[in-house]
């Protein structure tokens, strides 16, 4: 195995030495241009504690997240958001210490091309990249000048990924593995669903970089029995279901801040 | 079947609409950019086709159940007081005539088949005008399937008769009220609900777009109208192939299937879609549903809504390989407005006994346009396709004429 360290990138250095503290890792996320002063909200999310800051660039047709999501980037498109836009806004605020990674669908990466975009992402202090319609064997287009623009792109595992399919995920997955705790959309759901566990178990297995569980987790105890399985939670639609209904980032700093609690409890526990 | 000698001339390399290159692709547009849930839906879809599309036994089911429940073959028909007209012999491959009333059946009746092979006991579909949405409900009833369809609210209200017939059928009509509520988001919805459903439920995509295997799979399913078609035509011209083979094209399922039966030979392949809804003419390269191709977008990279008289044209993409065929110069994309697909349906009534579907019209709108304008030498042998009859567009018809 090679040497992670040597291979890491900064968003992966960064999660790596937090979560070798032993700290669990909370991303929450929310859609660039969701409203006027949006970029209060990345502020708000660090003060909370987050350990990196998940940035949605909305899409006309956002094909894998449920009602909450689309919700959120329709009111963003209405506002007139765009990539160009919400990255003008990141480039111009202060450090926040944690790392941005954004996320959108493959059609706006292709627009500007894999490279273009990448670049701009870097110039707006952005470290990592999500596209959920972009598999692992799709790939390639992107992950190379990725790599040369400095931004890591972090790949996804489903509870329907075969074996060998699922170490080639993980090993050329950069940043985190993002692991999708269940079949479905992203959005709110009652309870954790089972496939978490046995997907992050059949993670580890396979790696030891660090795994986020993203999907349905909505709530402290959520966050806290995600954690016994993986390395840390991604949290949209229940961030941003409180921004459209009205909550303001100190509202949501408190919820992030019951979210980190869990976390912080559930990693004092005898694991 | 083809007992006439044919005129081989070299077509491009790729062009002869096979099967696709590795990964999916036709040049470079097609591939599977599904999410990671449904790569492993569509990798069972794609193996399952390619057993049973090998297999005589599932060859001779399908056809038997087009024969006897589709009424295939459709004829081929010369409109000739049309033809006359327009001083060409033009040709009409009659899908109209299948049952539910367009080629909708053929692709649906296949998937159907397929999903039982495979074991699923539930269709999900997307539909526009609710012409996929009754043809996958049929196929359901027929071989003892449910069916979910999903359908965006505005195209409800346009289309309640295909509601209540969908319901009749015992389908499960879902209304989506996302976006523009219309075609592109039922299938944005439907691949959602498929991603919570892949271990009972097939997704029976209505054309060639998609994560592959679907735009090959459901060209493959619509080739019948081609290689009819050109059965027909070796019988019928002295030539053996018609000078120009046209049809209408929104995701482009009736198109591929006929220049399917066409594109080893020297015909001209001519696909016209709407005005305001022409992914392969002005379209940009573009990510969606599952394909690589060509989609209408703003300057943000945003998918903009088609517009179109015909519902089934109003979808701002265009699937995989027409894009590359296109591209090959081997099928050639032009456009027709409203009005001129308006005036097509009413001249198609009025001249030869036959109201067509409004995507068909566009289709007869450019062989109409191109024979006055002389694109069409006069004596030319046309075959277009009639991909549907007009019953459903009566009432949007009655508030125009």
């Amino acid at each position: 195995m090679t040497n992670p360290t040597m291979t890491a990138g900064a968003v992966e250095r960064h999660l790596r030495a937090r979560r070798d503290a032993g700290r669990g890792l909370l991303m929450p996320y929310v859609t660039g241009g969701i409203t006027p002063g949006w970029t209060d909200y990345l502020r708000a999310f660090a003060d909370a504690g987050a350990d990196a800051i998940e940035v949605g660039l909305p899409f006309s047709d956002p094909t894998l997240d449920g009602v909450t999501i689309q919700q959120a980037g329709q009111t963003a498109l209405v506002r007139g958001a765009s990539t160009r836009r919400i990255l003008a806004d990141l480039s111009g605020m202060a450090d926040l210490g944690v790392p941005l990674v954004a996320s959108t669908y493959y059609n706006l990466v292709q627009h500007d091309g894999p490279e273009a975009f990448c670049a701009a992402l870097r110039r707006a202090g952005v470290g990592g990249l999500i596209v959920p319609d972009l598999p692992v064997h799709e790939a390639d287009e992107l992950t190379d000048v990725a790599a040369a623009a400095g931004i890591e792109p972090a790949l996804l595992a489903s509870p329907a990924t075969p074996q060998p399919r699922l170490a080639e995920i993980v090993f050329r997955s950069r940043g985190f593995v993002y692991a999708v705790s269940l079949m479905g959309t992203t959005g709110e759901r009652a309870a954790l669903a089972v496939s978490a566990a046995q997907l992050t178990e059949r993670i580890r297995r396979v790696t030891d970089r660090p795994v986020l569980l993203g999907f349905g987790i909505s709530t402290p105890d959520q966050a806290r029995e995600a954690r016994r399985h993986a390395d840390g939670v991604v949290v949209g639609a229940a961030v941003m279901r409180r921004v459209l209904d009205g909550a303001g980032p100190d509202d949501l700093r408190a919820f992030l801040a019951t979210l980190r609690k869990a976390l912080d409890q559930e990693c004092d526990r005898p694991r | 079947m083809r007992d006439v000698a044919l005129r081989r001339e070299p077509v491009p390399p790729d062009g002869t609409m096979g099967g696709p290159r590795a990964g999916g692709r036709f040049g470079e547009y097609g591939g599977r950019y599904a999410p990671e849930s449904l790569v492993e839906a569509c990798r069972e879809v794609d193996e399952a086709f390619r057993e049973a599309w090998a297999d005589p036994g599932f060859r001779d089911a399908l056809a038997g159940l087009l024969a006897a429940h589709a009424g295939r073959p459709t004829p081929l028909t010369p409109a000739e007081r049309l033809s006359e007209a327009l001083g060409v012999r033009l040709y009409l491959k009659r899908e109209d005539l299948a049952h539910t009333g367009s080629h909708k059946i053929n692709n649906v009746l296949g998937q159907a088949l397929l999903a039982t092979r495979m074991g699923r006991r539930r269709l999900i579909a997307e539909t526009g005008a609710g012409q996929h949405g009754v043809a996958t409900a049929t196929a359901a009833a027929l071989l003892g399937l449910e069916a979910t369809v999903f359908m965006g609210e505005r195209d409800i209200e346009r289309q309640e008769l295909n509601v209540f017939r969908m319901r009749m059928l015992g389908a499960e009509v879902i209304p989506v009220t996302a976006g523009s509520r219309t075609l592109k988001d039922a299938t944005s919805e439907a691949m959602r609900h498929w991603v919570g459903a892949t271990g009972d439920s097939h997704y029976c995509i209505g054309s060639v777009i998609g994560p592959d295997p679907y735009p090959w799979m459901v060209r493959e399913f619509q080739r019948v109208i081609g290689d009819e078609a050109r059965g027909q035509c070796a019988a019928e011209l002295r030539t053996g192939v018609p000078d120009h083979v046209v049809a209408c094209v929104g995701g482009g399922s009736n198109a591929a299937g006929t220049f399917a039966g066409f594109a080893d030979t020297p015909a001209r392949l001519v696909g016209v879609e709407a005005e305001g809804g022409a992914g392969a003419a002005r379209g940009r390269l573009g990510v969606l549903h599952g394909c690589r191709s060509l989609f209408l977008q703003d300057g943000d990279g945003q998918i903009t809504e088609a517009h179109s008289i015909a519902p089934g044209l109003d979808y701002p993409g265009v699937g995989p390989e027409h894009a590359h065929l296109r591209d090959l110069g081997r099928a050639r994309y032009v456009t027709v407005t409203d009005d001129e697909a308006i005036s097509a349906a009413v001249r198609l009534a009025r001249t030869e006994g036959i109201v067509p579907a409004l995507e068909s019209a566009h289709a007869l709108a450019w062989v109409i346009r191109a024979a006055d304008e002389g694109d069409l030498p006069a004596g030319s042998a046309v075959l277009m396709t009639l991909s549907g009859r007009g019953d459903k567009d009566v009432s949007t018809l009655k508030e125009l004429l």
